[in-house]
Parts: structure tokens; sequence; C-alpha cells
């Protein structure tokens, strides 16, 4: 049997008709068409599914959509525009922060969360802090070293916005 | 879709909740933050024909907090604890597990009641609350119940829970202001569950020590015997001693290479809290 809920979606209200089994992540991807948001392992450890669940990063691929009924959901799809995530984008490509691609949009999102709420991180804090998402390509090297530049790049932007609204 | 099909209600309120899993003809479990119960459906390793869903009762993610305890909502989940959201009583100790269970992703989701109910042997909460001497709330059809930690968790992933009874709260006694603590965990990931687990509690005005060895097969262990040498002033040879013969004395059946872990993780907790 279905059941039809209301989620908003990267900003937009979508109403969808759910079998109690169904992920999120396929909702996502199957019926929203909003296939940034990647399946590895489907069981909650590779991170792959990662996208921000009213505000806070969750596995999409273990939280059954019926659940979420009334939740504001955004995905890489719905962070287009944002300027942290730009610039995330753009140490990812600098820095080799990606090879095959699949783990990057849970890397994005993760990295996203985690310089909105720390500041000033050094390398260990990254790699612990991203211990949640796994990457079969780049030996997460390029990984760090594009959220520790991202981190560095938004703090330069952070202050000198503070500079000139002062 | 990885489950296989089941029924779900969505809970409007505690008793809403054991009504409807007080059902003997159906296999219904509660689900709270889903972390632990979700994956093991998508593995279609936890039989399940109706899911209760907790998620929209907010009396579970209630603070209650007294004089000489705070009691915690079952469905807080850890971030809360993490980001300092909920109250502490514990010198600092429960933002810190709260902190380092899992990942981020996991900690917003995830609950301490659920972890608890769950049991799993590894599991981060088991062992804190055991250690800090905490409580939990049961309600069920027969009404509430209190029980303390250490006698709720029976076994690996085995509780006192009877059926349809459900974890309300976790009560935890407000620690000595002096009280000092020290935590290992051995894993081979960061995040990954642990494969030993030690916290030590050290109150040097009172001269009282409470350890705790988690991830042991089993319930926590609590180290008695080892706590009252730390009161008496035991040097680390001694308390390396204790804390083996504990272990070996218990009903575990540890491996050589096992005991050696455990003890280490006690031995360690036992340093950081400051002790020898």
């Amino acid at each position: 049997m279905k059941t039809e809920i209301t989620l908003t979606i990267n900003g937009k209200q979508r109403k969808a008709l759910v079998e109690p089994r169904q992920s999120l992540a396929d909702l996502l991807r199957e019926d929203m068409r909003l296939t940034a948001t990647h399946l590895g392992c489907e069981h909650g450890v590779c991170g792959a599914c990662t996208i921000l669940l009213n505000g806070e990063p969750a596995r999409a691929c273990i939280a059954l959509a019926i659940t979420l009924d009334g939740s504001e959901v955004r995905t890489l799809e719905g962070l287009q525009d944002d300027p942290l995530m730009g610039v995330l984008k753009q140490s990812f490509h600098e820095e080799h922060g990606l090879q095959c691609g699949f783990c990057t949009p849970g890397m994005l999102i993760s990295s996203h969360d985690l310089l909105q709420r720390k500041k000033g991180l050094d390398e260990e804090q990254i790699r612990v802090a991203m211990s949640g998402n796994l990457c079969r390509c780049t030996g997460y090297q390029g990984i760090v070293r594009s959220i520790k530049a991202a981190a560095d790049k938004w703090a330069e932007k952070m202050t000198a916005s503070e500079e000139v609204a002062s | 879709m990885k489950p296989a099909p089941f029924a779900y209600h969505r809970a409007t309120s505690i008793e809403d909740a054991i009504a409807q899993l007080n059902d003997d003809e159906t296999i219904a479990r509660p689900l709270a933050g889903g972390q632990s119960l979700v994956p093991m459906l998508n593995l279609r390793l936890a039989p399940v024909q109706k899911l209760v869903d907790l998620g929209r009762i907010e009396t579970l993610r209630r603070v209650d907090e007294q004089a000489g305890r705070i009691a915690y909502g079952a469905l807080l989940p850890h971030a809360a604890f993490e980001d300092g959201r909920v109250p502490d009583g514990s010198n600092g100790l429960m933002s810190f597990i709260g902190g380092q269970i899992a990942y981020r992703a996991v900690r917003t989701r995830g609950t301490i009641g659920g972890a608890l109910a769950l049991a799993d042997p590894a599991a981060d909460w088991l062992t804190t609350v055991i250690a800090l001497d905490g409580q939990v709330v049961l309600v069920g059809p027969r009404g509430r119940r209190s029980l303390a930690a250490a006698d709720f968790v029976t076994g690996p992933y085995m509780t006192a829970l009877d059926q349809a009874e459900l974890l309300e709260s976790v009560v935890i006694p407000r620690r000595a202001k002096t009280e000092r603590w020290g935590h290992y965990k051995v894993t081979r990931k960061t995040g990954e569950y642990a494969d030993s687990m030690a916290i030590a509690l050290f109150d040097p005005d009172a001269r009282k020590a409470r350890i705790v060895v988690g991830a042991v097969n089993g319930a926590p262990i609590v180290l008695t015997k080892t706590a009252l040498e730390i009161g008496e002033g035991a040097n680390e040879e001694r308390l390396q001693a204790a804390i083996g013969q504990e272990l070996a004395e218990s009903d575990r059946a540890f491996s050589p290479a096992k005991l050696k872990l455990h003890v280490t993780a006690a031995l360690r907790a036992i340093r950081k809290a400051g002790l020898s």
C-alpha cells in the first residue's frame, strides 16, 4: 500500500506516493530524477548518499521516505548556487579531490556541513570528520587537501566580507 | 528497494505505540533513528512485518533536569549530546561520547534510546551509561518501571525489555564535579564499532573509582575489584594484573589476544583519567 507524503526538496514542495520500505535515496533518484545522490553500500557505511535532511547531513539510503513526511531535503543539485559549495567544487577540481566521481556528491555534502560547523580545522580533524565517506580512487590525499584548501579560501572570503561590512 | 515489504504505523503517542506493538500475530518493531534497524532491514537480517515509527512522539525528546539527575528522552540524537544542546552532568563525558559515535551523518539521526535498546555489545552508549551508573525508564502495557542500566542489558543484543515495552528515557545521576574520566576505544577505522572500549571514572576527593569495559561479547563488564585497587592507590603494574584477573574470571572465555586488547583499553582509559 502506498501513502502520500509531502517533502520540500531543494526548496520546492513535492508530493510523492511511497511504499513503507522505500528509502529516501530511491525516492530522490527514481521518482524525482535527482541522481546526484549516489547509492553505494545501501546500508549506511559508504556515505555516497549523504544529503541534508532538515539542514543536517543524513544517509538517504537508511532513511525511510515515509517517516519523513513534512521534512526539508536538500541534495547536491539544490546547492548549485551556494557560495561555499562553489568554493568546495573548485578546490576538489584543483586538488584532485575526485577521480571517478562516485563518492563526490557525498564528499561535497559532508565537507560543506563540516566547514559550516567548524573553523580552523587541521588535516587530522578533517580526516576524522570525513571518515564516514569512502573513496576507492584517490587514496584520500587529494580529498583532504581539497577540503583544507576550501576551508582556507572560505575563511579568507569570510574575513574579506566582514571587513567590507564594517 | 532493498527491504522486504512491511506495514507502517506512525505512532501518535507512547500509548499508541505500545498498543501497536502489543500484537501476537505480527512481528512488530519500534523505529527510533533507524541507523541500525534500517541497515538490517536493507540487508534483510531483521524480520519485520510492521514498523512502529516513534519519531513523532515529542515527549520522547524531552529533557528533565533535576538537582541530582538528568533524564534524557530516548529519541535524543547523538548529535544533541555532541553539540551540547542538552544539559550535561557528566563532566563532558556524554558530549565526548556523542561526538565519536559513527559519523556525523549517522549521529544526526541515531538516538541514545535506540542504541541502548538494541544493546549491540560494541556500541558506545551502553558502556557509557553503565559507567555513569545510569538508569533506564521502560514503559509498556503493564506501566512504567525503572532499571539500573547494568541490569537492563542481559547479553549481546539482549535486554530486559518485554513485549511491547519501550525504552522511554535514560536517567544519569549528576557526577561529582571533582570526578575525572578517561575513555579509550580500539577500532580498526574511525567511526567503526569498537573492538574494545573502556571508561574509567575517578573522584580523587572521595577516592572512588569505576571502570567499565565494553565490546566484550555481551553486557559491558564492571571491574569492581580493580576500582577498589584504584581507590587504594595501586600502581599500574598491580592494576594491570587486577584487570587481567577480573576479566579472566568473567564468564566470557576471552582468547589471549582479546584479553590483552581489553586489558590495554582499560589501562589506557585509567591513564587518561589521570590515575597512573
